[in-house]
């Protein structure tokens, strides 16, 4: 039972720590919450949906889809977040704000209000393992993400456009002084969000379905997990979003399944008071 | 007017925060003429209603530099509280309505302590989380709430003659909408309200000079959930009808919509906030399919045009189309 | 004087042809959690307007039909409501796609006095019975009351549910818990799920260990019901399975895929109009039914968009029994309806019975080879 438990928890948290990554990544660079980032997943899943129905390949149509999402991504950096640059943050939360529903309308425009599937990467046979069984699905799904997370931390570590991205979150004036374009760094923030969220609504989207409204409920719980693990550090919000998939799972099987949900943000909240920057988030100085 | 951007810290002149006062009573007791029909009534309620919630949460989010994602499910505690008390408990909805405000501000008080100890995101994350859990308990516990679907109200009785219809809660509403208005500005301009926007600037500094940034961060978050809770009841007794949709996390979000969209730290603004806000969807609904996009679409572009809110910009521009030369 | 004389006597009866139209106003969740119930809602209604205006009308008189989405809020449902009661001063409701909406607007309809049919499940609509308010739609408790006569064939006495969050999954899960002593049936195990939840796995496998759980049953709709499918097939369970009526449209099959196969469900028997057998007695009606709108929309038919259809053609041949669109007559024409053949089932209405179905109108469905089939 455990086993089963845990593994649930582990798949449901990998896509939770796919969109707390995307949190993190646009915050480092912009100071910025994303509001439409559960919009990139749900453009992830429904384009790859609406391509794999109209005869393409589900590589082909996953790999466009993520450039979808990814296109959309800059755009909004481009048309809205440089627009109002100089606003408070608050208002910028907002235009993401508005950004998420005229994505969600988009969505019913260009595609539909149903429910879509999609089909599983390898099949839907039911594998068992560790006294628990799963579906092949989740096997991609917890082997991709990490993969993917892998790459980022590549990117981050390793290349220079990463680094100077890192420098730019770290201190901005100074990057810039540095001669780093801090423009050119936000909008590959967005970019690299965007494709992370599309991958994960990719790989859910053959256990949970995908439908134009799927990216509110899964921004909010990649927000959380950005948040528990300390927003602005990107292994604080993978951590974030195993350990909340991982509680949820817990608190379903162990305690109440209808109040699942809200043993989590109890979770949330009761390690928030007593580890007021997250997990792993950094105490930034406040200069008065 | 209330107050201007620029001057935050300091107070704006009592007279200006007065004629404002004024011209909303009156803008407020003509408005009628120009309603037709009852669901224009209606309308016009669930602004007054937004603007009460706007007004309180405008006082955390704007002077007092906090945020809440979660002002919802105070507005939602409110609104079941007196439902409640009055249909399963038979008390009068005269008290049952004080009552449930006065005890939801005392959960604030409760819950604000631990809370606003959080900053910036993490406080909207901890909000957040308190608004979903109220949310979630409401939709569940169907025992007494009713469920997701929702459980009738009791109509609002002086002395056994039941207050319904569009009209009279007009006339409700409206007070009840300058009265918070007035109280907010009283507070703002109090001395309490000068620490509170001290706050805004910087709470180490604030606390340099003697203001104790716990007690007044509580206070104001308290307040602000009165209003919401107060707010909740009176929807709650003039719908007949209440949902625990009226706590979701998404109606949170519009709150704090309204509240930046019109301008913060302008108690106006959050009026011209929520009466934006409120009627645009109804007025979109002709557009049919494009609504969603159409709204989205406004959202973006009023806050990218105007980033400081309809009040504050609308203001600036009024003001420096005075001091042109003629 | 003469010439304006002739000029009235021409143009009175051109007056009398352009009548005002009957207006029919509708409030439906097209979009938002509840649209795959708003939307084949809609659809129907656009549909069978055309269709008897083009057939001359109703009473020599055009139909109009004024529809908002609503979005499955029940604020949203009472503003629109009201718009349509007061300023399109429509002559009759159809609508409320779910119970939160409908109720929203009970209390407006009751005060203004107009026939309001509606579209939701949940048996508190009509109980206790509301003078103008009607409903077409099997309730909740009917289901559950089919499901356990059934589960008692197969010889299952203890049954496990789990539930969504959603107002139709709570209200079909109390009503099931309500009735199943009645019914010879004990609930040993009562799980649920979240909106948005992704995996059901954990509360599966609470009720795969739950000692002798003998059939379980899933209320709820959307893609929940679809997720809980795959993850029971993907558990191993082999209980009996069974879904509600929630989930009574293609759209879930497809959802499930394989997993589907040999979930029962109470439904409409218009799922399966084709395969029914010549002398049923809703054969005629389901079927001219479920061509019309899968010629027009190329869509498969589902049984909420019956339960418009129904809607719609109850008021109409109210409105003709009646003789006039006035408000009154026409509640009273409804409530004495008797007899009438609908896609959900007869329908004979009274006082007490604002509904007016009865268990042989829901039959019982299995999913084999990703079709319905019905269970004899």
């Amino acid at each position: 039972m455990l086993a089963q438990y845990l593994l649930a928890g582990l798949t449901v948290g990998a896509i939770y720590a796919l969109v707390a990554l995307g949190f993190a990544i646009i915050y480092n660079a912009s100071n910025v919450i994303n509001f439409a980032q559960g919009e990139f997943v749900m453009i992830g899943g429904m384009a790859s949906a609406g391509f794999v129905e109209a005869g393409l390949g589900l590589p082909l149509a996953a790999l466009l889809a993520i450039g979808c999402a990814t296109l959309v991504g800059i755009l909004l950096e481009k048309f809205a977040v440089e627009r109002a640059r100089g606003a408070s943050v608050v208002t910028l939360i907002i235009i993401t704000i508005g950004a998420s529903i005229l994505l969600r309308g988009l969505a019913t425009l260009v595609w539909d209000k149903k429910i879509h599937p999609l089909p599983g990467f390898s099949g839907e046979q039911p594998i068992v393992f560790a006294g628990a069984t799963l579906l092949p699905q989740v096997v991609w799904v917890i082997g991709v993400s990490a993969l993917a997370v892998a790459l980022v931390w590549w990117f981050f570590n390793r290349t220079l456009t990463g680094k100077a991205m890192l420098a730019v979150s770290h201190n901005r004036l100074a990057a810039r002084l540095a001669g780093i374009s801090v423009r050119r760094v936000l909008l590959t923030s967005f970019a690299l969000s965007a494709a992370l969220g599309a991958l994960a609504g990719i790989l859910i989207a053959p256990i949970s379905f995908t439908s134009w409204d799927v990216g509110i409920m899964l921004g909010l719980k990649g927000f959380a997990a950005a948040i528990l693990g300390g927003l602005g550090s990107g292994p604080g919000a993978v951590a974030g979003g195993l350990v909340l998939g991982i509680v949820e799972s817990l608190g379903a099987g162990y305690l109440s399944s209808a109040y699942k949900d809200v043993f989590a943000f109890l979770i949330i909240l009761a390690a928030l008071v007593f580890l007021p920057d997250g997990l792993f988030g950094r105490r930034a100085a406040e200069r008065v | 007017m209330s107050s201007s951007p620029t001057a935050s810290s300091a107070g704006a002149p009592q007279s200006g925060s007065r004629r404002g006062l004024l011209a909303l009573a009156i803008f407020a007791a003509l408005l009628p003429l120009a309603l037709p029909n009852a669901y224009t009534y209606e309308i016009a309620i669930l602004v007054g209603i937004n603007a009460i919630t706007c007004v309180g949460l405008n006082l955390l989010i704007g002077y007092a530099g906090q945020i809440s994602l979660g002002h919802a499910g105070f507005f939602g505690l409110g609104a079941y509280g007196s439902a409640i008390l009055a249909s399963r408990y038979g008390w009068p909805p005269l008290l049952s309505l004080p009552v449930s405000t006065v005890l939801v501000g005392a959960l604030a008080w409760l819950v604000g302590r631990p809370i606003l100890r959080l900053r910036g995101h993490y406080l909207a994350m901890g909000t957040l989380g308190l608004g979903v859990i109220v949310s979630i308990v409401l939709a569940t516990e169907d025992r007494i709430t009713g469920g997701p679907d929702g459980m009738a109200v009791p109509p609002l009785k002086v002395f056994s003659y039941a207050i319904g219809g569009e009209k009279t809660w007009y006339w409700i509403i409206a007070a009840a909408v300058v009265l918070a208005v007035w109280l907010a500005q009283n507070l703002i301009e109090s001395p309490r309200g000068r620490a509170m926007r001290a706050l805004h600037g910087s709470e180490v500094a604030a606390s340099a000079v003697g203001i104790d940034a716990a007690r007044h961060k509580l206070h104001v978050f308290v307040l602000s959930a009165l209003f919401a809770a107060a707010a909740g009841g009176l929807t709650a007794h003039y719908s007949g009808f209440i949902t625990p949709s009226k706590s979701s996390f998404v109606h949170s979000i519009e709150l704090v919509t309204m509240v930046v969209f019109g301008g913060m730290a302008s108690t106006f603004g959050a009026v011209v906030g929520a009466a934006v806000l409120t009627t645009l969807p109804q007025v979109l609904t002709t557009l049919k399919e494009y609504e969603m996009v159409t709204l989205g679409a406004v959202m973006m572009l009023t806050m990218i045009v105007m980033p400081q809110g309809l009040v504050p910009t609308l203001e600036k521009a009024i003001a420096a189309a005075r001091r042109k030369p003629v | 004087m003469i010439a304006r004389l002739f000029l009235a006597v021409l143009v009175l009866p051109l007056a009398v042809f352009a009548q005002e139209p009957i207006r029919i106003g509708a409030f439906l969740s097209v979009t938002g959690p509840a649209a795959f119930l708003g939307d084949p809602e809609q659809k129907t209604l656009e549909l069978y307007v055309e269709k008897l205006n083009a057939a001359g009308g109703v009473l020599g008189r055009k139909l109009q039909l004024v529809a908002y989405d609503s979005a499955g809020d029940a604020e949203k449902a009472r503003a629109y409501v009201k718009r349509l009661i007061e300023q399109d001063k429509v002559d009759v409701l159809v609508g409320g796609s779910t119970t939160g909406e409908t109720m929203a607007a009970v209390p407006l309809a009751e005060a203004a006095g107009i026939p309001f049919i509606s579209l939701a499940g949940a048996v508190v609509i009509i109980e206790p019975v509301k003078k103008w308010v009607f409903k077409t739609p099997h309730t909740d408790r009917m289901a559950c009351e089919k499901v356990f006569v059934d589960m008692r064939e197969r010889g299952a006495t203890k049954a496990a549910l789990i539930s969504g969050a959603g107002g139709f999954d709570r209200s079909m899960r109390a009503e099931c818990l309500k009735v199943a002593a009645k019914n010879g049936v004990q609930i040993i195990a009562d799980e649920s799920y979240g909106a948005g939840d992704t995996d059901m796995t954990a509360q599966l496998t609470k009720i795969k260990n739950t000692p002798g759980v003998q059939a379980v049953l899933n209320c709820g709709f959307g893609q929940g019901p679809a997720i809980v499918t795959k993850n029971y097939r993907q558990l191993g369970i082999t209980t009996p399975f069974y879904q509600s009526h929630g989930v009574a449209s293609k759209q879930y099959v497809k959802l499930s895929g394989d997993a589907a196969e040999g979930v029962r469900l109470p439904a409409a028997a218009l799922l399966v109009a084709d395969t029914l057998p010549a002398e049923d007695a809703q054969k005629k009606v389901v079927v001219s039914y479920k061509h019309e709108y899968e010629k027009r929309f190329n869509q498969e038919v589902s049984t909420f968009g019956g339960h418009a259809y129904d809607g719609l053609m109850l008021v109409v041949e109210a409105m003709k029994r009646a003789g006039s669109a006035d408000k009154a007559k026409v509640r009273d024409a409804l409530e004495s309806t008797k007899g009438y053949m609908g896609t959900a089932g007869v329908v004979n209405m009274s006082a007490t019975d604002h509904m007016g179905l009865d268990l042989t109108a829901f039959r019982m469905l299995e999913v084999r080879k990703g079709d319905w089939q019905l269970v004899k």
